[in-house]
């Protein structure tokens, strides 16, 4: 049993579109890294976010409430928020908790631009 | 591409184990069996709505307690919660659990004396729990589209115990009923229920809380959740069941 830092690297995968790619855990104490990759991805003048779980160890009840509060700041923003990397299991959870009818997920990067339109 | 620093690694006490943490998939709710004399109305059939799918404001409320001067764990607060959950709840609130203990997957009742002699009736589902926290989500036609996650954490020498509410009302009726004392009615339910809780542990607790605003759009594609409004649904119960005037309720 253990449990692990979140992490988060920000890169540019398109124009206009940033993945932000999430290591460890997914808790309401991932806000303040999250946030700050959100902020950095922001300033790069992204119209696409699209977060990549492939990484992720585990997501608590916590974590679905960062990703509410996130995409709160990505719809005012006018922007797009895109899921890829998820496994079957937490799709399940994504579908549960209604968080899929706001956040497209999608298999791959591939996959995530062409459904938001960003070559 | 740009790395930023990680979060501190959270304190080692939860059980990881996602599968068991979180309920299964969900389309429409189904509640077991409830006492006779609660009412049971606006769960069985509908659909979960979270925060995405509300109408108000969002709003991130939360309610702490600090059970200063106990030696008891996270883990053994919860442990209790979970298990004791209804019997801390103020007066007029009234939570019916057909099952022995919080666990993912389960699904209550809630019935809450409104004004009028009326009872509002509607539920919960259990999405999460492990062993410092469980959470709630409502379904269609409650007061609030919302998560409610209740968790337990050190806090310096003692242990704090957590309401962390995510909301928006669900339909436009209750969101005026929000800004006309809701939001204060919401806040003495979880202080009473906080309050009880320390009491239980032999604490007498000064809930605190906190309350953002965290986006004040409506969200007014929503509006029509008010066909399942839970509070004109249970009063149009009501009416075309005269028994219930006498102050008797029963199933539906």
């Amino acid at each position: 049993m253990t449990s692990g830092a979140t992490t988060v690297q920000t890169r540019s995968i398109g124009a206009r579109a940033v993945a932000i790619a999430i290591g460890g855990d997914v808790t309401s104490s991932s806000e303040p890294v999250l946030m700050a990759a959100y902020e950095a991805a922001n300033a790069d003048g992204a119209s696409v976010i699209v977060l990549d779980f492939s990484e992720m160890a585990y997501m608590n009840s916590g974590g679905i409430g960062l990703l509410v509060t996130l995409l709160v700041r990505v719809q005012r923003n006018g922007q797009r928020l895109m899921a890829i990397g998820l496994t079957e299991h937490y799709q399940q959870i994504l579908s549960l908790t209604r968080l899929d009818e706001a956040i497209g997920i999608h298999a791959t990067e591939a996959d995530a631009l062409a459904a938001a339109g960003v070559r | 591409m740009t790395a930023l620093d990680p979060t501190p690694a959270p304190t080692p006490a939860t059980s990881r184990d996602s599968e068991a943490n979180w309920s299964k998939p969900v389309d429409r709710l189904t509640l077991g069996a409830v006492p006779s004399e609660a009412i049971n109305l606006n769960v069985t059939g509908k659909r979960l709505s979270g925060p995405v799918q509300g109408f108000g404001q969002l709003w991130q409320k939360t309610y702490a307690v600090r059970l200063t001067g106990t030696t008891v764990t996270p883990a053994e607060v919860m442990s209790v919660w979970k298990r004791e959950f209804a019997s801390f709840w103020p007066a007029g609130a009234r939570f019916y659990a057909p099952f022995t203990e919080i666990a993912p997957g389960e699904v209550g009742l809630i019935n809450q004396d409104v004004p009028g002699r009326q009872v509002l009736s509607t539920g919960v589902l259990v999405i999460y729990a492990d062993d410092v926290s469980f959470t709630f989500m409502t379904p269609q036609g409650h007061v609030f589209a919302a998560l409610i996650t209740f968790s337990a954490e050190p806090d310096g020498d003692a242990t704090a115990a957590h309401v962390s509410v995510l909301l928006r009302a669900s339909d436009p009726f209750f969101e005026a009923l929000l800004m006309l004392g809701g939001h204060g009615k919401e806040n003495q339910h979880w202080r009473g229920t906080l309050t009880n809780l320390a009491a239980r542990f032999g604490v007498a607790g000064q809930p605190t809380v906190t309350a953002t605003c965290i986006d004040r759009k409506r969200q007014w594609q929503y509006a029509s959740n008010i066909r399942d409004n839970a509070a004109i649904r249970s009063g149009l119960h009501r009416m075309v069941h005269p028994r219930l005037w006498l102050g008797r309720s029963g199933g539906a």
